[in-house]
């Protein structure tokens, strides 16, 4: 509770929460501070269904707090911008993703990575300065300073675009810090989800050679055809896993499910890199000798700050990139919830909140 | 009479090996190549005894062929060179390290990169092109290709430079690759033996802070004074890493003994290396959080090329740089060996071949 910050004004708001470990979700009445100076208001018309929202939702790290409303895929537009707000004006396409504040001083704040930010506040399940929780895009609107919030251009389709303020930036951002982009190299991409599926795509876009790696091998025709993967690669066959020994330069992980690494690491050259950016709530093992002996890392990256998300939304719009979706409304999502903690989605579902979310 | 390792090559060599995984080194005939048209021969004067020459003499690899003649910190005196040999001549003061052999045509190879290639020979305990089992540095002499060789200059005192050839550039290599050798930066280093005192100085030679990680408080004296450390942490002691949270853009893992790296990767700031050098046996536990929430990294590194290796006896012989060591006899090194165990020692034992290492009949 804030004692030396006016309380703001609170106006209603309306989205879907969980209430507990269950982590069902159902119609919840909620409020949201008032349009301030540096502030952006969005009319949600889409919002993706990350993982994320089913670990948090579930309490799979440890760390919810109920009533949750999950969400951070948010696209929309703006209906109010405060008077100190020069990006963006009422009508203007618009996205937030995975955060909606920072301390905006320290040094990661200073270096545009606000990601990495130690007082980082997420767009839901978190807390802003004045004590009050924050609450995320499964709802009809959202108030969030212009720091945070992302220009849409024009040409990326708002529904299959969402998927990319966590997906798309997850992926972006790690292969550009780890200089995962020089064409011609070779990238293995594990796990064919809402992260791999983007991967691949801004992977071809950066000229890479692209391997998927995956458990699964119905997951194969897709790769290959639909999302034009140069190769496949079945985790689940040793003589398979064997013969690709030292064949990549890089791999990004996006499996969030607790699983091995050293297969991962021997089809790896020397020098090579593989970069997690899935979230599992059990420790991995790392083996130190192929480390030491051929010079790999293991490195991990969460989001990107904003320049680099809009530099990313920037770079999809140019080479047609986004999401591939199934779209569904606000009260099918208890069902897209179980099937997605199965894999059953091809990639992301993304919510119609704009024509289905209603009291 | 003669047994086959006198008779496998034409020149006769004097050494000390392990015959069996009890590791305990004894004197041992045996013999050489004839230096060829690329080789450099050189009279040992030293050998440095590193923790690896220990894990195989007593099998502790499970690679270890016997008889074992250890040593890959080997320096003296050239003897002869082959008639193709362009860069070292009779008199010179050179080393050999970890390495006498690689492809010379695979991409690290082709990188100066030949501690990575395939096909990598090492000085000891491997089997050379020739078919014939490689014998390291506690011996009378050595021959080795050129490519091989690295030369010592004048103003580094031998017995010291020594260890440089494998400690040396096992922290010097991954200090320049991970980017931790800029002025300002803040590293830690874990563990303060043979590799980790090495460590200590060549970051501090590159305007680096230093602080020393290790669970023995009564290096922190040692740490601070001699080797020049800037600060010291207990790492049993979890309020003391509790306040160096975030505090070090990198860190020097150099122990092998089974430890956990959470705690390191809490020391790390954003955007953090951790790199391990030294090699425990089972895995270590890693969390995905810590290690995505700060964009951190943990990479591994060994020894490093030859170029490097030149590259690092030069920058150490500018900054006069020398390892801390503890000469002794040949005679001496099974309680060497012991005493090793038990990390007795500030900070490697150098053998003094060319005073104490006599052939017997």
């Amino acid at each position: 509770m804030s004692t030396t910050v006016e309380e703001q004004k609170q106006q209603k708001a309306f989205g879907w929460a969980a209430t507990d470990q269950s982590g069902t979700l159902s119609p919840f009445n909620f409020s949201r501070r008032e349009n301030g100076d540096e502030d952006v208001t969005l009319k949600i018309l889409y919002c993706g269904v990350c993982h994320s929202d089913l670990h948090v939702l579930k309490n799979e790290w440890g760390f919810t707090s109920y009533p949750v409303v999950p969400g951070h895929e948010i696209v929309g537009v703006a209906t109010k911008v405060g008077k100190n707000v020069t990006n963006f004006k009422v009508g203007d396409r618009v996205g937030v993703g995975v955060l909606v504040g920072s301390c905006k001083t320290c040094e990661c704040c200073q270096q545009d990575l606000e990601n990495y930010c130690p007082q980082i506040i997420f767009t839901f399940n978190s807390y802003n300065p004045d004590g009050t929780k924050t609450y995320g895009g499964y709802s009809d609107m959202i108030v969030v300073d212009q720091r945070y919030v992302l220009r849409f251009p024009d040409n990326l389709p708002l529904d299959a675009g969402a998927p990319l303020l966590c997906a798309g930036i997850t992926v972006y951002s790690s292969m550009k810090y780890y200089g995962m982009t020089e064409a011609g190299k070779h990238l293995g991409v594990a796990g064919l989800g809402g992260l791999g599926h983007v991967a691949v795509k801004i992977a071809k876009a950066f000229g890479l050679k692209v391997t998927v790696i995956s458990s699964s091998p119905d997951k194969e025709s897709e790769a290959i055809n639909r999302l034009e993967a140069d190769s496949f690669l079945l985790s689940s066959d040793p003589a398979k896993m064997k013969s690709a020994i030292g064949s990549m330069d890089y791999i990004i992980d996006t499996v969030s499910a607790a699983h091995p690494l050293l297969p991962l690491l021997s089809v790896l050259k020397v020098n090579g890199k593989l970069v997690t950016v899935g979230l599992p709530n059990k420790p991995l093992e790392l083996p130190v000798f192929p480390l030491v002996f051929g010079r790999k890392l293991v490195g991990g990256s969460d989001v990107g700050g904003m320049k680099e998300t809009q530099e990313m939304l920037d770079f999809c719009a140019k080479h047609n990139i986004a999401a591939d979706i199934e779209l569904i409304r606000m009260d099918e999502i208890n069902t897209a919830m179980e099937r997605l903690a199965k894999s059953d989605v091809r990639y992301r579902f993304v919510i119609d909140v704009g024509n289905s979310l209603s009291q | 009479m003669t047994s086959l390792h006198e008779e496998e090559h034409p020149n006769k060599a004097f050494g000390w090996a392990a015959r069996d995984s009890s590791g305990v080194l004894s004197p041992f005939n045996f013999s050489r190549r004839a230096t060829g048209e690329k080789d450099v021969a050189f009279k040992v004067l030293y050998c440095g005894i590193c923790h690896s020459d220990l894990h195989m003499v007593k099998n502790e690899w499970g690679s270890s062929v016997y008889p074992l003649v250890p040593g890959h910190e080997v320096v003296g005196e050239v003897t002869e060179v082959g008639n193709k040999v362009q860069n070292f001549k009779v008199g010179d003061r050179v080393g050999v390290g970890c390495m006498v052999g690689s492809c010379h045509s695979c991409d690290s190879c082709k990188d100066n990169l030949e501690n990575y290639c395939s096909k990598m020979v090492l000085t000891y305990g491997a089997k050379n092109y020739d078919g014939t089992i490689t014998y390291g540095g506690y011996s009378d002499t050595m021959v080795a290709d050129e490519h091989f060789i690295v030369g010592i200059p004048d103003n580094l005192p031998l017995d010291a430079a020594a260890p440089l050839l494998c400690a040396g550039i096992t922290v010097y290599s991954p200090l320049r690759y991970y980017g931790l050798d800029k002025p300002g930066l803040h590293i830690g280093v874990v563990g303060l033996g043979g590799l980790g005192h090495v460590a200590v100085k060549f970051a501090k030679a590159m305007g680096v802070k230093v602080t020393v990680i290790s669970t023995s408080p009564n290096k922190k004296k040692e740490a601070l004074e001699n080797l020049g450390a800037d600060s010291f942490l207990i790492s049993r002691d979890q309020d003391q890493l509790q306040g160096a949270n975030g505090t070090l853009d990198g860190i020097i893992d150099t122990v092998s003994a089974q430890h956990p790296v959470v705690p390191l990767l809490g020391l790390l700031k954003s955007n953090g290396k951790l790199v391990l050098v030294g090699l425990p046996e089972k895995p270590l536990e890693l969390l995905a959080f810590p290690l995505l929430q700060g964009r951190k990294l943990v990479g591994g590194s060994m020894i490093g090329g030859i170029k490097e290796t030149q590259e690092m006896i030069d920058f150490a012989a500018k900054h006069n740089l020398k390892p801390d060591i503890e000469v002794v006899a040949m005679e001496y090194v099974n309680t060497a060996m012991e005493r090793l165990l038990k990390a007795d020692v500030k900070y490697r034992f150098v053998i003094d071949i060319g005073k104490t290492l006599k052939a017997t009949s």
